[in-house]
């Protein structure tokens, strides 16, 4: 290997041919990479940090184009290097890991075959050979046994065995970079955090440098030592973790901090505060700082003049930041609020409640002989948000949080038990059982920003439509409704012309919540929003008292918006009550579990991580005792896998746990932080 | 990357500005056709028909059935015919664009009638499932499983030929393999959360299988509607040489081959122009149907 750098990239400059003109995506980007390094490269979506690693290995696509600049990788330019010399490189000295394991993994071949190819075609070893390499890179993903994986097909894996699947196979080769492009977005937070781990550990024992893409800053800390945060195809701030994180020096970066909810705030003391505005366009952008546009600091004229040149951050020689007020900035802080609790407030009277409610499928008949056993996605739930506040679900996929949502809203119809909307039992009838009051009580803003809205109708129908379903309006009266919706969820009044195509993931988000809020519903129901939609479902929840029940995964989020929350594991609520008793101990330890592994941006707080053995029983398959047993980290006898626990109370905190709440507390030490007192 | 639309385009809903929004959309759509070779050279092929079609009044130049029987001698292509005439002495050139009208017409009014038909049956079997999407899928099933050539002429030669009853059969035969498509791509959206939030209004499901799922099964409907309506140029040619298409004497291109096609090897000429019509048209829908699936996966 030569000296320098592993890889170095110099002024790198990309270009796309779309149909309106030239768009320069990437501009002037230049970084190094030692071996065995890791870099993270962050930035919101839109900012070219995927094209500058598909750059690297030359994915560009026909559309893009490098139009200057250098990368050097172990000493050769990749820039120029022609096609042979690149199926050298790729796969073999590069591996790339890219956000869905199914879209990198064959799924008509084994997973054996697969991992066996790259060193059977790279380096023509045999193919017993090739399979001994594989087994050990499968033990070493911590696959548990890799010889019946070796012989599955890829659909027949849960997304994080998938994942790791896709480790292995990048990291059989040995290979020198490791391109990682948001290799966790889309796991569920415990599986999240046990392949962010695995990483920083193969990372440690591979000397395999990585370059890691993500937007979320909570897991570039646990795997890298360097950031880089890139907007609008520049690098605008870089440095090693801890300096970025601890002293900020650009506006985007601080902004990125910012809007990111962390598990000891909640809405009360300090609102998340959003990145105004959204990534502009590629196509037009002034001489001067990108992120101009907005930035709360600019100085129109020194900021938007002339290019902004990197510079190093005072007294730190590693840190860098193209920002020419970036001395003239304060220090950042971590957003923090007083350090009061709750106002009590007595709770209201239940908008929604679920009583025993049980949720089950009948399985399609396989052919002709025999059904099978009823699914239970839900047993006997009790739950209630009261009036104005908030009820957040949480749990993993498949816990039975999205069957209590369709049960709420009518898609589904209860199996045993019963939900009563503002008093009026509403389990058992169906959406078109329901009246048009009850209809209008209760909307549903949903989960997937690209599968909400219909793609054939403008945002304005889609609203509009809903205000003459719910309100009545008439056809020609809906105008300046439409308009005033728009308002309220902060979008201009022009884009009710526009079809979801031309709207980005969070304008989509806020287009759903407005077509909710037709006629000011008393409860919303929501499904796992974005960061920076919470805010905005904050003050609609405080101008309308609105009742939110917020299902999600995202445990931040929760913490920052939840009232009250339920966390559910295979169809039953394992712990419930106010959310400052859930976040601290005592906790069941899945709460436990799960809070450990929420991604913390904060390199100075090392958490103890519990990671979870083994997956999720299906609900076909549940344990007939505690439905956790199976992967408790505390489980503590027999008594677990046969008895199902009791519920034990404390006030208005419950727990499903054989483990007395005393001895939980005991074990337990507290995963949140104490709230900071004004660092 | 977005296409860039021009903001503010939103002064009002008044019926001009909507008008000229519309007229603008039709015209980048026109533009976008123009980036496919496949779809411009299609619907080039198609319009000059069309064009031809209805120009033929004035164009042909003699009436479709008239006998030239000073012709007869010499029939092949000459200055006076210039595709030469039939055994009857009728003028080709003119039976050609005259028999184009009601090839023109019948194939697209029942593609068009199948695409109704075969939608709507389409939607119920998705939507609703359960016994509904199973008797519909069977009876599908049990027409397109019926050889359609013997179909035809039993149904055509039970209720006898006429354009009508060309259309309805070709509605009938057609709709159930439009009906699969339908269905199938309904199975996939009606799962879409728009949907879910339509059901959560109130919508009947005929609002919601009609406005909230039709439209996003357009894509791959318009390219099947455009390749069907090529078959069915060629089955209405097929009808017509089996003597149960468009009663004679007037022109019919399929006719025209089978009164000729005995003569083959005398007089090519007289069933290879008709022909060579079928099948450029054919060929013209075809390719239109290519650019269109083209341009529909690159958006």
């Amino acid at each position: 290997m030569t000296d320098g750098p592993l890889l170095d990239v110099r002024d790198l400059r990309i270009a796309y041919t779309t149909r309106a003109g030239e768009a320069v995506v990437v501009r002037g980007v230049s970084f190094q990479l030692n071996a065995g390094e890791a870099l993270g490269l962050v930035g919101e979506s839109g900012c070219g940090k995927s094209t500058v690693a598909l750059s690297i290995v030359r994915y560009l696509g026909r559309a893009g184009r490098i139009t200057g600049g250098s990368i050097r990788f172990e000493g050769r330019e990749l820039t120029t290097l022609g096609e042979t010399g690149l199926l050298a490189i790729r796969g073999r000295r590069i591996a790339m890991v890219y956000q869905d394991p199914m879209a990198s993994l064959n799924p008509v071949m084994t997973v054996g075959r697969q991992l066996m190819e790259a060193p059977m075609t790279h380096e023509g070893v045999s193919a017993s050979a090739a399979r001994a390499r594989a087994l050990a890179m499968l033990a070493e993903v911590k696959l548990a046994d890799p010889e019946a994986v070796m012989d599955r097909y890829p659909h027949q894996l849960s997304g994080g065995q998938q994942q790791r699947i896709v480790i292995a196979m990048a990291l059989i080769t040995g290979p020198a970079l490791l391109i990682m492009d948001e290799p966790t977005t889309g796991l569920d937070v415990t599986v999240e955090a046990a392949v962010l781990d695995l990483v920083r550990e193969l990372r440690s024992r591979h000397h395999s440098a990585i370059l890691f893409i993500s937007h979320n800053l909570g897991s570039v800390v646990r795997v890298c030592d360097k950031v880089a945060v890139m907007y609008r195809g520049e690098l605008v701030e870089d440095g090693p973790v801890r300096r970025i994180f601890t002293n900020p020096r650009h506006p985007y970066t601080r902004g990125l901090l910012d809007c990111l909810p962390t598990l000891g705030s909640d809405k009360r003391q300090a609102p998340l505060v959003p990145i105004a505005g959204q990534v502009e366009s590629a196509l037009v952008r002034s001489p001067g700082c990108g992120f101009a546009g907005r930035c709360a600091h600019v100085e129109i004229g020194r900021c938007t003049s002339r290019p902004i040149p990197s510079a190093t951050v005072r007294e730190e020689p590693d840190h860098h930041v193209a920002c020419v007020r970036a001395d003239e900035l304060s220090r950042w802080t971590r957003r923090s609020g007083a350090d009061i609790a709750h106002e009590a407030g007595a709770p209201g009277e239940p908008m929604v409640a679920v009583h025993h409610l049980t949720k089950t499928y009948e399985p399609r008949r396989r052919g002709l002989r025999g059904s099978r056993a009823p699914v239970r996605a839900v047993s006997d739930v009790d739950l209630a948000a009261a009036r104005g506040r908030t009820l957040a679900i949480v749990g993993e996929s498949g816990c039975g949080k999205s069957t209590i949502a369709k049960v709420l809203s009518g898609l589904e119809v209860a199996t045993a038990g019963g939900v009563t909307l503002d008093g009026v039992e509403v389990g058992a009838l169906a959406v078109d059982a329901r009246s048009p009051a009850l209809k209008r009580k209760l909307q549903m803003v949903f989960q997937n920003p690209d599968s909400t809205l219909n793609p054939s109708h403008t945002v304005g129908y889609a609203i509009g439509r809903a205000l003459r379903r719910l309100q009545g309006r008439a056809p020609g009266d809906l105008t300046g409704g439409v308009a005033r919706l728009l308002e309220v969820v902060k979008l201009s009044p022009a884009m009710a012309a526009r079809k979801p195509r031309h709207l980005s993931g969070g304008e989509k988000q806020r287009a759903a919540i407005a077509r909710a809020l037709a006629d000011e519903p008393v409860s919303a129901l929501d499904v796992s929003v974005q960061a920076a939609i919470v805010n905005l479902l904050t003050e609609i929840q405080a101008a309308h008292g609105a009742t939110l029940v917020f299902i999600s995964h995202d445990l931040a989020v929760v913490r920052y918006l939840a009232d009250t929350v339920a966390v559910m594991y295979l169809g039953t609520v394992a712990e419930l009550g106010p959310v400052e008793r859930v976040f601290t101990p005592p906790y069941h330890p899945y709460t436990e579990a799960l809070l450990s592994a929420v991604p913390v941006p904060d390199p100075d707080r090392a958490v103890a991580r519990i990671l979870l053995e083994g997956r999720v029983p299906s609900a076909g398959e549940i344990p007939p005792g505690c439905p956790f047993a199976t992967r408790c980290p505390r489980r503590i006898g027999a008594i677990c896998d046969e008895t199902p626990p009791p519920v034990q109370r404390f006030g208005d905190h419950r727990i499903a746990c054989h483990i007395p709440g005393d001895e939980l507390r005991r074990l337990q030490t507290a995963l949140v932080e104490p709230r900071p007192t004004g660092r | 990357m977005s296409t860039p639309i021009a903001a503010g385009t939103l002064s009002g809903s008044s019926p001009a500005t909507s008008r000229a929004r519309t007229l603008r959309r039709w015209r980048r759509r026109i533009a976008l056709l123009g980036e496919s070779t496949p779809a411009t050279v299609g619907i080039v092929v198609i319009l000059a028909w069309v064009a031809l079609a209805l120009l033929a009044p004035l164009i042909a130049p003699y009436p479709p059935n008239a006998n030239d029987m000073t012709a007869l001698a010499h029939t092949t292509p000459s200055r006076a015919h210039w595709l030469g005439t039939d055994h009857l002495g009728r003028d080709i050139l003119s039976r050609i664009l005259w028999g184009a009208r009601p090839v023109l017409v019948i194939a697209p009014l029942a593609v068009l009638g199948a695409a109704a038909l075969g939608s709507l049956l389409g939607l119920a079997a998705g939507y609703y499932g359960r016994w509904i999407d199973l008797v519909i899928t069977r009876a599908c099933d049990i027409v397109l499983s019926f050889p359609v050539i013997i179909l035809y002429m039993i149904i055509l030669a039970h209720f006898g030929s006429s354009a009508w009853n060309i259309i309805g059969v070709l509605t009938l035969t057609k709709a159930p393999i439009i009906a699969r498509i339908v269905r199938g791509m309904t199975l996939d959206l009606r799962e879409r959360e728009y949907v879910a939030a339509a059901k959560m209004r109130g919508e009947s499901a005929l609002y919601i299988m009609l406005v909230e799922i039709l439209p996003n099964a357009r894509g791959p409907l318009v390219v099947d509607m455009c390749l069907r309506t090529g078959y069915n140029v060629i089955i209405i040619g097929a009808l017509g040489f089996l003597g149960i298409g468009l009663p004679p004497p007037d022109p019919d291109w399929g006719g025209m081959v089978k009164d000729t096609y005995g003569m083959m090897m005398v007089w090519p000429h007289m069933a290879l122009f008709p022909c060579a019509a079928i099948s450029s048209l054919v060929v013209g829908f075809n390719l239109l149907a290519v650019g269109l699936r083209e341009l529909g996966l690159r958006d």
